[in-house]
C-alpha cells in the first residue's frame, strides 16, 4: 500500500548516481573510426567464428550503403562522427560469476549504481555490461539445472551455436536499417537467453548497461528465444557519465517466443544528454505466444527506437507500452511497429510522451494487416502531455488495414499542464517543480500499472528527478 | 506576535485594471468572518492575491500573517506559512488521487529526510472523511477529475482538514451545492473552528452563513469593505438585496 516500504527495492538508474567514471585502462582497444580492420580487430578479439567474420563484414559494406535516414528523421543525425568513435573497449576479463572477481573499478561502477544489492533482493539472474563486454554474470542455481541459458553473447555464439545461429539474425535482418548495419558489424555484448520449453521463470532477468568511456559506441546484441510454453520477463537499465561529446548506443535485440510462449521486455533507459541512442527492437510471436515490450525513454540528445512484433502464428499477441520524457534540448523519437501475418492475431500499442521546455516527442507507428488475413484487431493509443508552450509533439500513424473483420482503433490526445493546475498544487504546498512531477506521475499513472512495481517506483523517482531539475 | 490574518490598504489591479482599491481587513485567531458583495466587486481577486497568483499586480499594501508581509512568496511559500484557500473552482488534475495528492502536500510540509507516517495517515485520512461523509472509495479518485460540484467542494474541506492551516480562505464554497451538501461541508467547517484558527469565507448568498455563523460580516463594493457588521447584517443584505449596496455605496465610493 505503501510507496515508501518499496523504495528500498527500487532500482537506482538516476542520472546524478550514473554520473561519475573511472580512469579509463583497458586491455583491448579498436581504436578511433570505423574499417574493414575495426571490424576484423573485433573479431579477432572476440575468436569469432568464420561466418560472424563474414556476417560482420558483409554488415559493414551494408552499413557504408545505406544512407542517414534524415529524409524523415531528425536532422542532428548527421552530427553523428562516425570516424571520431570507438567501437571495441574491454578490460580483456570473462564475465565474472562472483562479484568479488569483477576488477575492482568496474565492481565499484555497479556497485555505486545498486547492482548486487537488487541481485539479492529480487532478481532470479544479472548481466552487467561495462562499456562493450559483460564484466559480470550470473543465475540462480536452479534455473541453471532447469535448462536456461543466460549468458553473453559472445558466450552464446560460442557455446550453444545450435540455438543461437538458427535465429540470430532473423528477426532483424542486418539490412534492416542503417543502425542495425552497424550494429551486425561491431555487435559486441549484450545477453544470450534461452527458455526451455515449459520453464517460466518467476523472477525477472536483468542486464545492466554501463557507458564508461567518452567517444566510446556501445553496440550490444541481444537474442531470447522462449521455446514452447515458456515464460520469461527481461529487464534491462542503462546510464552514462555526462560526457562533453557524443556517444553513441546502437543496440539490436531481437525476441523470439515460439507456440504459447511469453516474453516481457522490460527497458528503463535514462541516458545523458548527449548520447545518441538509436536502437533496433523486434520480437516475433508463434502460433499463441505473446511479446510486450515496456519502454521507457528518459535522457538521451536523440532517442530513435520503435520496438516491433511481428505476429507471425495464429492467435499471437503484441504489445507496446511506452513513455518518453523530452526535456530541453532532447528529441524522444518512439514508436512502434505491429506486424499481423496470421488471422486472429492482436496487437496493443499505448504510447505516452512528456515534453518539457524545447523537449520534443515524436511518436511514429505502423500496423500492417494485409488483405488475406481474418479477426485481426489493433488498438492504439497516443498521448502527449506538453509542460509550457515551447514544447513540441508530432504523431506520425501508419495503419494499413485490409480483409474482413480486422479491427483498429486509434486514438490520440494531446493535453498541458495549464498554470492553474500548477498553482492548485502549490497552494496545497508543493513546489512548482514537485507540481509538475505529480502531474506527469498522474498522466503516466493508468499504464505505470502494468510495470513490475520495481520499476515503477524507479520510474516514479526518475520522473521527480527530471522535473525538479527543469524548474529554473 | 500579532494573531491575525491582517490585509492593509491593498491596490491589486489586472491588465491595467484597477480590482482591489485600497482594501482593510483584519480577522484575528478564533473568529469567523464573513466577505460579502455583490459579483465583480474583487472577493474572488482577493482570495487569489493573498495566496500569491502570479496573474495580478500589486500596486501596493501588505497581506499579514501572524504580522509578517506574505506579499511576494511562492504560492507554496504561503501555503507553508499557514494560509488555506478552498477554491471557487477546484482543478482537476488527472491521474492523480486525492490520497496520494493530500498525502503529497502534507510530506511537502516535513523536513527533508522525514517521510510521512503511511499509517498514521490514512488513519487521520479515513477519519475525516468519514466526518465529511465521503466513501473511502473517493482517496483512489483522481482529483476533483469527473467530480460533481458537491464533490469537489468536499474535497476541499478534506485537503483543508488535512492540511491543518492557521488561516482558512473560502471562496464561495457554497456555489453550487444542494442543501443536504451545504450542511455537511458546514459541519466539517465547523469542526475545525478553534481558538487557533481564522476563517475568511467568501460568500455571495447569506444562507451558508445559516450554517457556518459568523462573528463579523464584511460588505465589500467596488474593491474595499464598505460596511462591516455582525451577524444580522446577512440577513439584512439577504432582504434588502445588493441594489442596497450599491445604492448606498456607489455615491460614497465615488
Amino acid at each position: 500500500m505503501s510507496d515508501i516500504d518499496l523504495q528500498d527495492q527500487a532500482i537506482q538508474v538516476d542520472t546524478e548516481k550514473g554520473n561519475f567514471k573511472y580512469p579509463e585502462n583497458y586491455e583491448f582497444d579498436a581504436g578511433i573510426g570505423l574499417t574493414e580492420d575495426t571490424v576484423k580487430y573485433i573479431s579477432d578479439v572476440k575468436d569469432d567464428p568464420d561466418w560472424v567474420r563474414e556476417f560482420r563484414l558483409k554488415a559493414l559494406e551494408v552499413f557504408k550503403k545505406k544512407p542517414m535516414p534524415t529524409k524523415w528523421a531528425d536532422k542532428d543525425l548527421e552530427n553523428i562522427d562516425f570516424d571520431k568513435i570507438r567501437y571495441y573497449l574491454s578490460k580483456g576479463q570473462q564475465p565474472a560469476r562472483s562479484w568479488d572477481d569483477v576488477p575492482d573499478d568496474v565492481k565499484e561502477t555497479f556497485e555505486r549504481l545498486g547492482i548486487p544489492e537488487q541481485e539479492r533482493k529480487f532478481l532470479a539472474g544479472v548481466e552487467a555490461q561495462f562499456d562493450s563486454e559483460a564484466s559480470y554474470s550470473r543465475m540462480k542455481e536452479d534455473l541453471e539445472k532447469e535448462g536456461v541459458i543466460f549468458v553473453g553473447s559472445s558466450e552464446g555464439l560460442a557455446e550453444y551455436p545450435e540455438i543461437f545461429k538458427p535465429y540470430f539474425g532473423k528477426v532483424i535482418p542486418t539490412a534492416d536499417n542503417k543502425f542495425s548495419a552497424l550494429n551486425s558489424a561491431t555487435f559486441s555484448g549484450g545477453s544470450f537467453i534461452y527458455v526451455p520449453k515449459g520453464v517460466k521463470l518467476k523472477q525477472p532477468l536483468q542486464a545492466y548497461f554501463r557507458i564508461n568511456a567518452e567517444n566510446f559506441g556501445q553496440f550490444e546484441r541481444t537474442l531470447i528465444i522462449a521455446d514452447e510454453d515458456s515464460e520469461i520477463t527481461y529487464m534491462e537499465g542503462c546510464t552514462a557519465p555526462k560526457f562533453e561529446t557524443a556517444t553513441l548506443h546502437s543496440a539490436v535485440v531481437e525476441l523470439v517466443a515460439l507456440k504459447n510462449a511469453k516474453i516481457q521486455y522490460i527497458t528503463v533507459q535514462n541516458w545523458s544528454s548527449n548520447v545518441f541512442n538509436l536502437v533496433t527492437k523486434r520480437g516475433m510471436a508463434d502460433e499463441g505466444a505473446e511479446v510486450k515490450w515496456i519502454d521507457c525513454n528518459i535522457g538521451s540528445r536523440l532517442t530513435m527506437k520503435y520496438p516491433g512484433v511481428v505476429l507471425k502464428g495464429k492467435g499471437a499477441r503484441g504489445e507496446v507500452l511506452s513513455i518518453a520524457l523530452a526535456n530541453d534540448g532532447q528529441h524522444q523519437d518512439t514508436g512502434a511497429k505491429m506486424m499481423h501475418l496470421a488471422d486472429n492475431t492482436t496487437s496493443n500499442i499505448i504510447s505516452k510522451s512528456i515534453s518539457i521546455g524545447k523537449g520534443r516527442s515524436t511518436y511514429r507507428g505502423q500496423v500492417h494487416m494485409p488483405k488475406h488475413l481474418k479477426n485481426c484487431k489493433n488498438n492504439t493509443e497516443c498521448d502527449a502531455l506538453l509542460i509550457n508552450t515551447n514544447s513540441r509533439t508530432d504523431t506520425y500513424p501508419a495503419i494499413t488495414t485490409r480483409g474482413q473483420n480486422n479491427t483498429v482503433q486509434h486514438e490520440a490526445s494531446v493535453s498541458k499542464v495549464s498554470a492553474e493546475q500548477i498553482f492548485y498544487m502549490m497552494q496545497r504546498g508543493l513546489s512548482e517543480g514537485e507540481a509538475m512531477s505529480l502531474a506527469v506521475n498522474g498522466f503516466v499513472n493508468e499504464l505505470m500499472k502494468a510495470f513490475p512495481m520495481e520499476y515503477s517506483v524507479e520510474l516514479k523517482r526518475l520522473i521527480d528527478m527530471e522535473m525538479e531539475g527543469s524548474v529554473g | 506576535m500579532n494573531h491575525s490574518l491582517e490585509v492593509k490598504n491593498l491596490h491589486v489591479s489586472i491588465d491595467g485594471q484597477a480590482i482591489l482599491k485600497g482594501f482593510n481587513l483584519t480577522v484575528p485567531k478564533g473568529e469567523v468572518h464573513a466577505l460579502m458583495g455583490p459579483n465583480g466587486t474583487g472577493k474572488s481577486t482577493l482570495a487569489k492575491v493573498m495566496a500569491g497568483h502570479e496573474d495580478y499586480i500589486v500596486e501596493s499594501g501588505e497581506v499579514l500573517l501572524d504580522g509578517v508581509n506574505i506579499l511576494g512568496q511562492e504560492p507554496d511559500e504561503i501555503s507553508h506559512a499557514g494560509l488555506f484557500l478552498a477554491f471557487q473552482y477546484p482543478m482537476e488534475i488527472p491521474g492523480v488521487s486525492i490520497a496520494n495528492f493530500i498525502r503529497a502536500a502534507k510530506q511537502a510540509r516535513l523536513p527533508e529526510g522525514e517521510e510521512i507516517n503511511a499509517i498514521e495517515y490514512y488513519k487521520e485520512l479515513y477519519a475525516k472523511m468519514d466526518a465529511l461523509k465521503m466513501d473511502r472509495k473517493f482517496t483512489a479518485r483522481s482529483l476533483n477529475e469527473g467530480f460533481s460540484g458537491g464533490e469537489k467542494k468536499r474535497c476541499e474541506i478534506l485537503q483543508m482538514a488535512m492540511l491543518d492551516p492557521k488561516y482558512c480562505v473560502m471562496d464561495e464554497t457554497d456555489s453550487g451545492l444542494d442543501i443536504d451538501a451545504l450542511r455537511i461541508v458546514s459541519e466539517g467547517v465547523n469542526l475545525m473552528r478553534s481558538e487557533d484558527r481564522a476563517f475568511l469565507v467568501i460568500t455571495h448568498y447569506q444562507r451558508l452563513l445559516d450554517y457556518i455563523v459568523p462573528d463579523v460580516v464584511h460588505v465589500m463594493f467596488d474593491g474595499r469593505i464598505v460596511h462591516s457588521g455582525d451577524k444580522e447584517l446577512a440577513k439584512e443584505l439577504e432582504s434588502k438585496g445588493y441594489d442596497w449596496v450599491k445604492e448606498a455605496f456607489a455615491t460614497a465610493s465615488a
